[in-house]
């Protein structure tokens, strides 16, 4: 079960919130009726399935009901980044080294305090815009 | 009837002018499996809110923030997971995702709004739909109420994490509900009309060690 | 009985509360506080149960959840039987029932245990498929009796009368274990103002230092242990959950918990005291932070008849002694590598008895404790070992020789001491399990002659897992785990801890000893056990390395080592160092097996909690439910919608089968009136400018034109060119749209119009927003449809003022309402949609009026038929993910010359989808009117041929048509389009064959003039 942060949330969520959807950042062919039935082949069934990071697509379903982004280690299942749709990765299998632990990216909303102090109740009374 | 087409939109208002009978979401549930009686101090009270007015908004935060402040006098919550109310607490919007939120009136005020809504918003791209036969809200108070919802639902419902003035849509038992906190003691699950009973039984089970007052 | 083992006094034992029980149908008396486990021993119960393979007489080994052979079957009637309880872990009460899991006809007088004695004693991995190989026709018989030996219990065979739950958790630190190690760090994390759980396993929290000979602050352990506890309870931020395993590590620190609540009281809740409360709880578990303070367990040493009653864990016999006051035996040799171990002489000593010797496998130990023993008049004979225990059903003796540990051999003399029990200690292996679960590979330790958890994210390794053995570090170690997870989690201000003082204690070095030697070989030698639950011996990984199985996993695999229920708890670093003897590596480079969830036996019950029975999934019901129970519908599932499936009439006392009721209801609306609650069909309501080039990319057919007013089918394709849903579209004004959906397609459906929206085309403005339960949809279709209907509307529903696929907002008996004159039954129809709170006053309405034209409910069944009829498709019946439109013959369904490449439309054409030998949609006339054939059935053309037949096609929609008097079916048929009037077979399991002939799908009113009355 993935604790995965959503860029549109602000918050961690349980997985049971969410539906994988498969490989990032993949392109439709601006022109597909000039697109060879190879190169749309390639589109429609052909992915990757690499050890280490992997970019994939997911949807908060049970939530937002936001598309998003994820790079994620297949090897530890560490999530090392989420972004939103039209965002490119930071972390990349070309990163030198994982620069981004995971809990890096914590409520900044405030409201989630596992992880932050009581305290910052206060932070969670300020609720307009 | 009060069927006014604005811009290219076509607005309807579904509640009648007389009186036909209307039943609630829960209205058999209550019927079918009533609460065993508590003996003793209930640990948990449930009540419907039935019949109110849903509206769900879409659009960009800004236009639709001077169409609320304009029609209903609040603010719109731009923050996540916000959920505002009005001085007299039967008004409230609550932030569902980025262009999304959901307004709560009292029933029969959700036409008059959504057309003021729409005389206000004019050109501006947003979509306005009712969904007050699509869904009702339940209240949960009681001593145990953190416990049943501990029982019932993945997300954090510990006062640290979630305090008044949240509001959140997530997994409750297999079904989909909207949480929210409208006060200290009360919480609150906008439940689809279709899994009412479904949550309605849930909750009865889980309540059943803590004693159930339903009416 | 008298508990002839119990000691006067001391321990943590109630003797003022005698408990009754019941063990393998013998009564026998505990005392509250007992653990079965201990109330046994006090007993004097040698033998607990019978081996999984060669059916070996077991004694307990243990005193926690290591134990491997006290797994005992418990309760006390066939509904409250739980199999797999280790009897170390289960509470002892009042009326307990338990058995042994094993031996038949029982215990004490084994049959399987000659199978056992058969080939000179030794069975290889293997062994049953080996030997009970021939005749192969002959293994079932063998099986029967085999397995009647074996198994590890038996499900029962009632319903169980007990509840189990779940309860989901957020933590700021989980500390697992509430030993030294867990109790410090709960304390430090909870003092800095974290939210932490603390767990543990036993009936007790302490852990080992409720069987302590330290002090601390100069107090008793147990007292600081009881100060420990009450401030964190105190602590509002704190959850204490005694007798609860942590059994599974997830990923991103999620923790499953499994705690008994009732089972250490009574048989059930309701016994216990607590009835309707859950018998266990399943703790789900989200921590930031997590500090595994798991502790250790004991190595047993493998020697001859290591399994024999009487033969113990040295820490066990601690455990027992100080902490219930059982001494299992009369005397005692200890075998032992380490110090710790002298313990257990040390306490059998003061508890009366007699230590016969203590023999260690080092040349010279010196540490305080073995001063200790030595001071006390225990004899201890260095550099050896006990190499063979002797005895029948319980040790009457122990052999002992020096050995040599470089060579592996036994030297000089062997000297036989008589005894009734043999403690063993092989040193100590971190419980590295919950951290395994991870993924995280074990790191070997060389100092401590132990795997260490690997790294894992958000997870601090306190204690005695480790590696921190020493009381004062243990507790220093937990303190600093505690603060850190505290830190790493946000509370960075943590207070300084005080821990209490303990006495400084000098250990002398372990030696690494795990196989003793003996005079014979392994294979020769009596069986020399490493995993007692599995039966497997040195001998048996000798064997599976010499048969060329190297890797570990692979040993493990061969031999069962550290299968099941036991995880290798006792014997998997036995096994791997007796693996790297054989193969002359170090235990390094053999590695390790990993460990698995659960890390003990899970029930079930708490895996389900309450989703069961009614609560299994949701069931979505209709606005329109309760008319249709109290009208006597049968239902069906569609998806997790409830739906009514037909309405049996009884007629002359009489209920009438469903198809009676069907061709009833069909006939009913073919020649007046019926209605269906069409409610559970998806609607989505569509705004935006661009709502419209949006409905024409992702339909296949045209949008641009539909006006305000008007309906459209429309085909949803996958980009691969498939049919993925269909259903009609409403324009409500230029910028705004009703989508209909199907009833299981709903979520799917919206989910892929999010998802196009977001990710390929977010600069079109338009919004998608379910109003499905908004909406209660009532289908009133037949000949009489408008007059009924027209009695209670002030709809014009003149045919030339409200064509067929025309939309009016109007209302219905009184209720504001939006009709459509769509049809799905081919036949004159009017679909209501009302909000759904007034949907049963309208409905009933409807019915008032519709009795004198015998308004007809009818269901999903003899919708599925008269839709049939029409050659209608129903997505998911007649397609299957590889039909295309054109594929259905609904190429006036694709818009090939829309402007935008729309969804689907280029692998329309790919070669594959514009084979001519695709599987075409096309009707079924069987050849014999009264034959219905059967749903997917296969079909042929030539029906002559022989087995394997060449099939062509399948049927995907079968019914019997009570307008036509004759069966009829859709089919998808090879080239189908270009075969109408052929003749195809369908041959059937039973070896008949069915004629049918191709024709078209439409098989009532082709020319559609019934719906457009």
């Amino acid at each position: 079960m993935f604790y995965i942060f959503c860029p549109y949330c602000k918050e961690h969520r349980e997985e049971e919130e969410f539906h994988a959807r498969g490989q990032a950042h993949l392109m439709r062919p601006s022109d597909p009726d000039n697109t060879s039935d190879e190169e749309w082949g390639d589109y429609l069934f052909f992915r990757n399935n690499p050890r280490g990071i992997h970019h994939e697509m997911w949807v908060h379903s049970v939530g937002c009901r936001k598309f998003f982004n994820i790079t994620r280690n297949t090897v530890t299942y560490d999530i090392l980044e989420t972004y939103p749709m039209g965002e490119q990765p930071t972390i990349t299998a070309a990163t030198p080294d994982v620069r981004h632990e995971q809990g890096v990216q914590v409520a900044d909303g405030g409201w989630q305090t596992v992880g932050a102090r009581s305290e910052n109740k206060a932070l969670n009374e300020e609720t307009s815009s | 009837m009060s069927n006014v087409s604005v811009s290219n939109v076509r607005e309807f208002n579904t509640v009648p002018d007389g009186n036909p009978k209307v039943e609630s979401p829960l209205a058999w549930s209550y019927q079918q499996h009533p609460a065993p009686r508590a003996s003793g101090q209930a640990g948990i009270v449930l009540r419907e809110k039935a019949l109110l007015g849903h509206l769900v908004l879409r659009g960009g935060a800004i236009v639709l923030d001077e169409a609320v402040r304009a029609t209903l006098g609040m603010s719109l919550p731009a923050k996540p997971n916000a959920l505002e109310h009005d001085d007299s607490g039967e008004r409230s919007i609550q932030w569902l995702s980025p262009d999304e939120w959901l307004v709560i009136v009292p029933g029969g005020e959700e036409f008059k709004l959504e057309r003021a809504l729409r005389q206000v918003l004019g050109d501006a791209h947003y979509s306005i739909v009712n969904a007050s036969g699509g869904q009702t809200v339940l209240t949960l108070s009681g001593d145990n109420a953190r416990e049943v919802l501990m029982k019932s639902t993945s997300y954090d419902v510990h006062p640290n994490a979630f305090p008044v003035g949240k509001g959140v849509t997530t997994v409750f038992a297999k079904a989909t509900v909207v949480l929210r906190r409208p006060s200290e003691t009360h919480w609150e699950l906008v439940v689809r009309r279709s899994f009412a009973d479904y949550c309605y039984r849930w909750l009865l089970d889980a309540s059943a060690e803590y004693g159930i007052d339903t009416q | 009985m008298t508990q002839s083992n119990r000691i006067a006094a001391g321990g943590r034992v109630d003797r003022s509360q005698v408990l009754e029980f019941t063990f393998n149908g013998q009564r026998y008396q505990g005392f509250k506080g007992d653990t079965l486990a201990s109330a046994l021993l006090a007993n004097g119960v040698n033998i607990v149960n019978r081996s999984f393979k060669y059916s070996r007489a077991r004694g307990i080994v243990a005193a926690g959840s290591e134990e491997p052979n006290a797994v005992v079957q418990l309760g006390a009637r066939d509904d409250t039987q739980v199999p797999n309880v280790r009897a170390t872990q289960q509470g002892l009460y009042s009326g307990l029932v338990a058995r042994s899991t094993n031996g038949w006809p029982n215990v004490q007088r084994d049959v399987m245990s000659w199978v056992g004695r058969l080939g000179g004693g030794f069975m290889p991995p293997g062994f049953y498929y080996k030997t009970f190989m021939a005749p192969a026709s002959m293994w079932m018989t063998y099986e029967k009796y085999i397995r009647m030996g074996a198994g590890l219990g038996r499900a029962p065979t009632e319903s169980d009368p007990d509840i189990y739950d779940h309860m989901h958790h957020h933590c700021d630190v989980m500390v697992i274990g509430a030993g030294p190690a867990g109790l410090a760090a709960a304390l430090s994390a909870a003092r800095a103002g974290a939210r932490v759980i603390l767990c543990d396993e036993q009936e007790e929290m302490g852990g080992s230092l409720l069987d302590s000979r330290e002090t601390l602050d100069g107090v008793s352990a147990v007292r600081w242990v009881e100060q420990a506890l009450s401030e964190l309870a105190g602590m509002e931020t704190v959850t204490l959950l005694p007798r609860t395993t942590a059994n599974g590590y997830h990923d991103h620190n999620f923790v499953t918990l499994h705690e008994r609540r009732t089972e250490h009281l009574a048989d059930t809740a309701r016994e216990a005291g607590f009835p309707g409360e859950s018998r266990a709880r399943l703790h789900r578990v989200r921590a930031a932070q997590v500090v595994l303070a798991s502790g250790t367990h004991e190595r047993p040493l493998v020697y001859a008849n290591n399994d024999l009653p009487g033969n113990m864990l040295a820490g066990a016999i601690s455990t027992y002694i100080r902490r219930y006051a059982v001494v299992p035996g009369q005397s005692l040799v200890l075998s032992t590598s380490n110090d710790h171990a002298y313990r257990a002489a040390l306490d059998w000593k003061e508890a009366g008895r007699k230590v016969v010797a203590i023999v260690d496998a080092r040349a010279n130990p010196d540490g305080d404790l073995v001063r200790q023993a030595r001071d006390s008049g225990i004899r201890v004979i260095t550099g050896s070992a006990v190499i063979e225990a002797r005895g029948n059903q319980r040790v009457t003796g122990a052999r002992i020789s020096a050995i040599d540990l470089e060579r592996f051999v036994v030297i000089g003399k062997v000297e036989e001491l008589e005894c009734d029990t043999i403690a063993s200690s092989g040193g100590y292996s971190p419980v590295i399990h919950l951290s395994s679960h991870t993924g995280t590979r074990p790191v070997w330790n060389e100092e401590l002659l132990g795997f260490v958890p690997g790294k894992v994210k958000g997870m601090h390794a306190a204690g005695g897992v480790a590696g921190h053995y020493a009381l004062s570090e243990t507790l220093t170690d937990g303190a600093r785990a505690g603060r850190q997870a505290a830190l790493e989690s946000g509370f960075n201000n943590a207070p300084d801890i005080v821990l209490p003082a303990t006495r400084a204690r000098r250990d002398a070095p372990a030696c690494a000893l795990y196989q003793v030697p003996h005079e014979k070989s392994a294979l020769r030698a009596p069986k020399q056990f490493v995993d007692l639950q599995n039966d497997v011996t040195a001998a048996g990984i000798e064997v599976a390395t010499r048969e060329g199985f190297e890797s570990i996993e692979h040993v493990k695999r061969y031999t069962a080592l550290g299968f099941g229920t036991d995880q290798g708890k006792l014997g998997n670093i036995n096994g791997m160092a007796i693996a790297a003897r054989c193969l002359d590596r170090s235990i390094p480079e053999v590695g390790t097996t990993v460990f698995r969830p659960n890390y003990t036996p899970v029930t079930f019950g708490a895996i389900v909690g309450r989703h069961c029975g009614e609560l299994f999934d949701p069931e979505r019901y209709t606005a329109l439910h309760q008319w249709h129970i109290e009208n006597g519908a049968e239902f069906e599932d569609v998806g997790q919608w409830k739906r009514p499936w037909y309405f049996p009439r009884t007629v002359n006392g009489k209920k009438e089968t469903m198809h009676e009721a069907v061709n009833r209801e069909c006939l009913a609306v073919r020649e007046g009136v019926g209605i269906l609650d069409a409610s559970t069909l998806g609607k989505i309501d569509i705004q935006g400018p661009d709502a419209r080039e949006f409905l024409g990319r992702v339909y296949t057919n045209k949008w641009a034109q539909l006006a305000p007013g008007r309906v459209r089918y429309g085909l949803m394709c996958k980009d691969d060119g498939m049919l993925m849903d269909d259903g009609t579209t409403s324009c409500l004004g230029d910028n705004h749209f009703l989508m209909t959906t199907t009833t299981g397609g709903a979520a799917g459906v919206l989910e892929w119009l999010e998802l196009w929206h977001q990710t390929e085309w977010p600069e079109l403005q338009v919004y998608f927003n379910s109003v499905t339960d908004h909406w209660a949809t009532m289908t009133v279709t037949g000949p009489d449809a408008r007059k009924l209907l027209s009695e209670l509307t002030d709809l014009d529903l003149d045919r030339e003022n409200f064509k067929f696929m025309d939309w009016r907002d109007a209302t219905v008996a009184e209720v504001p309402a939006r009709i459509f004159r769509i049809s799905f039954t081919g036949e004159l129809a009017f679909e209501i949609n009302v909000q759904a709170n007034y949907a049963m006053h309208v409905w009933k309405k409807l019915f008032e009026h519709g009795e004198k034209y015998n308004l007809t409910p009818y269901g999903t069944e003899t919708m599925h038929v008269l839709r049939a009829e029409k050659g209608l498709i129903i997505v998911g019946q007649d397609t299957d993910g590889s039909v295309t439109p054109e594929d259905l013959g609904m190429q006036w369904a694709i818009g090939y010359d829309k402007p935008f490449p729309w969804i689907g439309k280029r692998a329309l054409s790919r070669p594959d989808t514009r084979r001519k030998d695709r599987k075409q949609f096309v009707g079924l006339k069987p050849k014999d009117p009264s034959v219905v054939l059967e749903e997917g059935a296969q079909i042929v053309f030539d029906g002559k041929q022989s087995i394997p037949m060449d099939m062509k096609g399948h049927v995907t929609s079968s019914y019997y048509s009570a307008s036509l008097k004759h069966g009829f079916a859709l089919a998808v048929v090879m080239g189908g389009h270009e075969r109408m009037g052929q003749t195809v077979y369908i041959p059937m399991t039973d070896g008949t064959m069915h004629e049918a002939e191709i024709v078209s799908p439409v098989f009532i009113d082709p020319k559609g003039e019934r719906q457009h009355v």
